[in-house]
């Protein structure tokens, strides 16, 4: 058992896709979607420098959110709806192989990738990647993944202590 | 950028809910999911009210929705992406959320490619780069194996071109008048280096002409090979790797020339003059429309005789003649290779003959090209100016047809038209490797056969 509450971590270890949302310099949100990668403590996501917006965000401002709300996009019976409110870092340390440390994870939900990675010459700088690491601090749980009900709150960092 | 009326209008059919995002009273960015439906006419979306204090977005400020979709495909991953994001003022009324729009921000990968994504990216990607340099105080760059950047670099594949002229003007030679084997591999060496030098030289002058940069739609055909552009090789570093290759090339010439006859110089000046001005100002060729015709004399003609002149020590008829088609076929592949470049070459004032000409023109002068091609080997063979056995290169000629039919389809389609492009450099590799097959057919039935028939040699 992870630090997430056991609904939630069953999200996040089938979601395809989640909306990563960020806080930009005007203090607005800005929404991406991502795949969502967790080891029981930490989320995890990539981003590629093609697409590096959201990493210059996060190091502007580490507050962020990631919600899983597809239906099609998670493997998970009944269905339900969570968002994850936490800290994030940017490991850009090592763009152009720090990334790989969470490729298993990845490989498990896009077995594609490594078909991408063998052809890295021809995208060379998408495999030049970021690697942002959430660390939650509170979470919210929508049973059935209806919203007009309101969600279980869960405060993670009360609940580590 | 605003939302259109049709983008609000078509939310309905392309995403199943919505995603609203703001920031709560902690400064957490919270997002929070809910069934929508679109108001095109009033410009606005209406979202269902979501449940729960902690969760309630906030009225009159300035939220971010997205729309957000995908195609789960079991054992790969998925495909089908597509997400729109708008932001604007929120405001109940009657019970629900209206949102109304005033920018927006998406992708679909069914109205633009991931490469072409990928590329608009380029920009941002050096941005990161050069402030993750300033942050670290060490310079940041992109990498590639050193196997894989020379490859990309040099565009070593492409070799193909120098490869069949040469060894058909060695073919030539080895047929009339002998063969000798180490200066045939030393003009294959230096045929190459020039080719390279070519190449990587082309990329410098692109780059600085802006060409490469404008071209969101680069292709493993065309485009270049965007070393200098993405960061993985400085300016200086391809210019000084230009020089070496051409150093070595010209060297490999003037030593070739020593050994064979100085009438090589000739035909080696003319190649090299025409290999550095197809890019490089002030006369850059290709800019002018020149480009087919510089290629087809540079890896027609030129190598072919070149590479036969070393064997024998003169000129001679046949092995120009023998390089007609290939020279021909070879234009054919910057020909169509050019057709995805076009509007970035026409912003970076490179007049190719696709910028030039409609598509039908293009299409007629492809196909014309080819019929001439075909049309010269089977009157060459039939007649007996090449040797009979050539006539086997008409077996390559069907390969034109799917190129012809994608430029029909594909024509502004930059990546569908890809197969079509690897389809015109077999149609170069295997009209001149038959050609070459045509010589070694005569060479073998003339050593086999006292008196030979007519029909193999």
């Amino acid at each position: 058992m992870g630090v997430l509450p056991q609904p939630v971590e069953e999200l996040l270890e089938t979601a395809l896709v989640s909306e990563l949302t960020v806080v930009d310099g005007s203090g607005l949100p800005v929404t991406h979607p991502l795949i969502p990668l967790y080891d029981g403590e930490v989320i995890y996501l990539t981003s590629s420098i093609l697409f590096s917006k959201k990493l210059e965000h996060i190091k502007g401002n580490p507050k962020v959110s990631i919600s899983i709300s597809d239906p099609v996009a998670v493997d998970v019976e009944p269905f339900r709806r969570a968002t994850i409110q936490g800290d994030a870092t940017v490991d850009d340390a090592d763009l152009h192989a720090g990334w790989e440390r969470v490729l298993p994870l990845w490989r498990k939900k896009e077995p594609a990738i490594d078909m991408f990675l063998g052809k890295r010459v021809a995208l060379p700088l998408f495999f030049e990647r970021g690697v942002i690491e959430v660390r939650p601090t509170k979470a919210f749980l929508w049973a059935n993944g209806a919203t007009d009900r309101p969600p279980q709150v869960f405060d993670v960092v009360k609940a580590m202590a | 950028m605003k939302p259109t009326p049709e983008l609000i209008a078509g939310l309905e059919s392309r995403f199943e809910h919505a995603v609203i995002a703001f920031v709560d009273d902690d400064g957490y960015p919270l997002s929070v999911a809910t069934d929508f439906r679109a108001d095109p006419d009033r410009g606005v979306v209406i979202l269902n009210a979501v449940a729960g204090e902690e969760v309630q977005p906030p009225e009159g400020e300035r939220v971010n929705v997205v729309f957000s979709h995908i195609r789960p495909q079991p054992g790969i991953g998925y495909d089908e992406r597509r997400y729109v994001s708008l932001w604007g003022p929120l405001r109940k009324v009657d019970g629900r959320l209206e949102l109304a729009p005033d920018r927006v921000q998406g992708w679909d990968e069914q109205e633009m490619s991931f490469f072409e994504l990928s590329e608009r990216g380029v920009p941002q990607a050096r941005k990161y780069l050069e402030r993750l340099s300033e942050d670290t105080g060490r310079e940041v760059r992109p990498r590639l194996s050193f196997g894989w950047l020379f490859l990309r670099a040099t565009r070593l594949p492409f070799l193909t071109a120098t490869f069949v002229p040469v060894l058909l003007g060695i073919a030539v030679a080895a047929w009339k008048d002998g063969f000798n084997w180490w200066l045939a591999l030393l003009t294959v060496i230096g045929g190459a280096c020039i080719h390279l030098g070519l190449n990587v030289a082309n990329d410098v002058f692109d780059t600085q002409s802006g060409a490469d940069e404008e071209n969101v739609n680069p292709t493993q055909f065309s485009g270049g090979s965007r070393v200098i552009l993405y960061g993985l090789v400085s300016m200086r570093q391809m210019a000084l790797l230009s020089l070496a290759f051409y150093a070595v090339g010209i060297g490999i010439g003037i030593f070739l020339a020593a050994y064979s006859g100085w009438g090589l110089l000739w035909i080696g000046v003319a190649g090299a003059l025409i290999s550095l001005f197809y890019t490089a100002p002030p006369l850059k060729l290709v800019h002018r429309g020149l480009g087919e015709v510089c290629v087809a004399l540079g890896f027609g003609p030129i190598m072919a005789l070149g590479a036969y002149y070393v064997q024998t020590g003169a000129y001679d008829l046949e092995p120009l003649l023998a390089s007609i088609p290939v020279g021909i076929l070879i234009a054919l592949i910057l020909y169509l290779n050019e057709v995805p470049d076009r509007p970035a070459d026409a912003r970076a004032g490179k007049r190719t003959l696709p910028v030039r000409l409609s598509k039908e023109w293009v299409i007629r002068g492809y196909s014309g090209a080819v019929v001439v091609t075909f049309g010269l080997i089977a009157v060459f063979a039939i007649t007996g100016l090449l040797v009979r056995p050539t006539i086997i290169a008409l077996a390559a000629a069907p390969l034109a047809l799917p190129v012809i039919r994608a430029l029909r389809d594909s024509y502004d389609q930059p990546y569908a038209l890809m197969p079509a492009m690897a389809k015109n450099i077999q149609l170069h590799l295997a009209t001149g490797l038959l050609l070459i097959l045509g010589y070694v057919i005569a060479i073998v039935a003339d050593g086999v056969f006292d008196d030979p028939p007519s029909f193999l040699t």
